[in-house]
């Protein structure tokens, strides 16, 4: 691994004044993300794994501790578009055609009309979805506008991607097929992946490192490596080692898990 | 088209109901008329009859009833009287070549039209901008917003008078700025109430999406608010026009006026003319059908253009 993390959290804190007291979305969090590292934050509801996505992503502040992303802060890696950020929703625009929804990043940022054309094209081909560029959001079925959600992340030109539970309001087929997809994707594009999940066989699946978080407040209570090797079929969920991994997940949410 | 033959049993039930009540809201004219031409009424006096019931009356001269379907100044008139006045002071007009003289509805549908088209382009504008300062600003947000709701609890009648005599003031020559500036002030609430809630209409990720791109305000506005808001838009825009059409006609009605729809309604009433009353009344009623109908069109095109089904 180089010796220049992607992503550096130290000490991160973030705490939301409400109306019944401060609530700790996250406290005194540290972790250090290395390029190329595929990164799942798995934890109960609550435990801050959102809100710590949307801090890399400048759109929480922390109200103690510092973090870097690309050794910039969080608002210089969004200025410079260091990160594509994918919601839980696809949110595609339903006036916008799935070419259009994709290339809407890239008016923004001001690419001309020909480089526009090629990276729609290239991304679409990236997640499969090639030739559905002229159609409407709502002709597509949900895990293909969610793969439309992506490429959309893909299209401009950063090497991070956060996904916050991008597959979570999809049924069990479907993710198994998209969560396949996606270590493709990884492999062959080599970004850096941060991804938000409640489901442990799909962060053992993809990631190459698990981050276990608990609630009030919002803390990791483990970081987990995984052994697995980056080749990954879908049987790969049966081995000893894969269950061995998941077994150290489960461990780690009971250990954080306050029954109050 | 599916929509054409619901749309035609309502009419035809409508019609149906105004040509029942036209025999006892005339039969007091009827008899009054069938008494001076020396037939045989009961009770005999016009005295008599105003202490006796419209049923009671339609029973003992059942005879007569048939009178008050053709009566010159009916109180209500038929749905045939009112069709052959409309006639009478349009299409004729137009066969005799003079489409535009002082009795034509079509000049005055025209008029009020005109003022109408201004007040609501004018309104449209004050609403759009004010609902755009609204969702941009909370300082206008607090402060307008309530000054807009009062805005529409003041009787427009009561304020039409003013706003004329205020014009006038200020030397505005003629009826058509106050009218358009009448028709503006109740058209404008609709669109800034409904593009209000258009331009807000945006979930909380898909702004948080476009901050991921350091998006500027402006682009936020013209590639997500705006787009996102058409669809309110069209919908105030639709019920925009006809408070246009209302407020143009309010504006004729107590001010003197001496041309468009609402000054023909004035005139009708005061010259004891139902007919020509009802023709006004007919023709402002299809001139709202007509814009809404028109406006109507415009949004399903749009929204079709725009992938999304109406």
């Amino acid at each position: 691994m180089t010796s220049n993390p992607v992503i550096s959290a130290k000490d991160l804190s973030l705490t939301f004044q409400t109306n019944d007291g401060p609530v700790h979305a996250l406290k005194d969090v540290s972790l250090t993300v290395n390029k190329g590292d595929f990164v799942s934050f798995i934890g109960p509801s609550g435990c801050g794994k959102t809100t710590f996505l949307r801090c890399m992503a400048d759109l929480e502040h922390p109200t103690g501790g510092t973090i870097s992303v690309n050794g910039l802060s969080p608002e210089e890696a969004r200025k410079s578009r260091a990160y594509g950020y994918v919601f839980q929703a696809a949110g595609l625009y339903p006036w916008r055609t799935i070419g259009g929804n994709v290339r809407l990043p890239l008016e923004i940022m001001g690419y001309d009309k020909a480089e526009q054309a090629a990276r729609v094209a290239r991304v679409l081909e990236l997640v499969d979805l090639a030739g559905f560029e002229k159609k409407f959001p709502w002709q597509l079925s949900g895990g293909m506008q969610q793969r439309a959600s992506i490429a959309r992340a893909l299209a401009f030109d950063a090497d991070i991607l956060l996904m916050d539970e991008p597959f979570g309001a999809l049924d069990e087929i479907v993710r198994d097929h998209l969560n396949e997809q996606l270590l493709h994707l990884w492999e062959r594009t080599n970004k850096t992946i941060c991804f938000v999940t409640h489901s442990i066989p799909e962060a053992v699946y993809l990631s190459t490192k698990i981050v276990v978080m608990s609630p009030r407040p919002g803390r990791i209570t483990d970081v987990i490596d995984s052994p697995l090797p980056k080749e990954r079929p879908l049987e790969i969920r049966d081995t000893p080692g894969f269950l061995d991994v998941a077994h150290r997940v489960r461990e780690g949410l009971r250990a954080g898990q306050s029954y109050d | 088209m599916r929509s054409l033959l619901p749309i035609l049993t309502v009419l035809a039930a409508l019609l149906g109901i105004w040509y029942l009540a036209v025999a006892p809201m005339n039969i007091r004219v009827a008899l009054d008329q069938v008494e001076r031409s020396g037939a045989a009424v009961e009770p005999a006096t016009s005295v008599e009859r105003r202490a006796t019931s419209v049923w009671r009356l339609m029973w003992d001269n059942s005879e007569h009833v048939a009178a008050g379907y053709a009566l010159e100044r009916p109180r209500l008139p038929t749905p045939a009287q009112v069709g052959g006045e409309l006639w009478k002071t349009t299409g004729q007009m137009v066969e005799r070549g003079r489409p535009f003289s002082k009795r034509s509805l079509l000049r005055h549908s025209w008029i009020t039209l005109q003022s109408t088209l201004w007040g609501f382009l004018l309104g449209t504008t004050l609403g759009l901008l004010g609902a755009i300062a609204i969702v941009y600003s909370r300082v206008v947000r607090m402060s307008l917003l309530p000054w807009a709701i009062i805005s529409q609890t003041i009787p427009i009648v009561a304020l039409a008078p003013m706003i004329i005599v205020l014009s006038s003031q200020v030397g505005i020559e003629g009826r058509g700025v106050p009218k358009a500036i009448i028709s503006a002030y109740l058209c404008y609430f609709p669109v800034l109430v409904g593009m209000t809630k258009g331009l807000q209409s945006p979930a909380l990720a898909q702004l948080d999406l476009l901050r991921t791109y350091s998006a500027s305000g402006l682009q936020s506005f013209f590639k997500l608010r705006l787009p996102a808001s058409v669809p309110f838009l069209f919908t105030s825009l639709k019920i925009g026009i006809a408070a246009a059409l209302v407020g143009t006609i309010v504006g004729e009605l107590p001010t003197g006026a001496v041309s468009g729809l609402g000054a023909r309604i004035l005139i009708g009433d005061q010259f004891g003319t139902p007919l020509a009353i009802w023709a006004a009344l007919a023709m402002a009623a299809m001139l709202a059908g007509l814009l809404v109908t028109l406006l109507d069109l415009l949004q399903r095109a749009t929204l079709k253009r725009m992938g999304m089904q109406a």
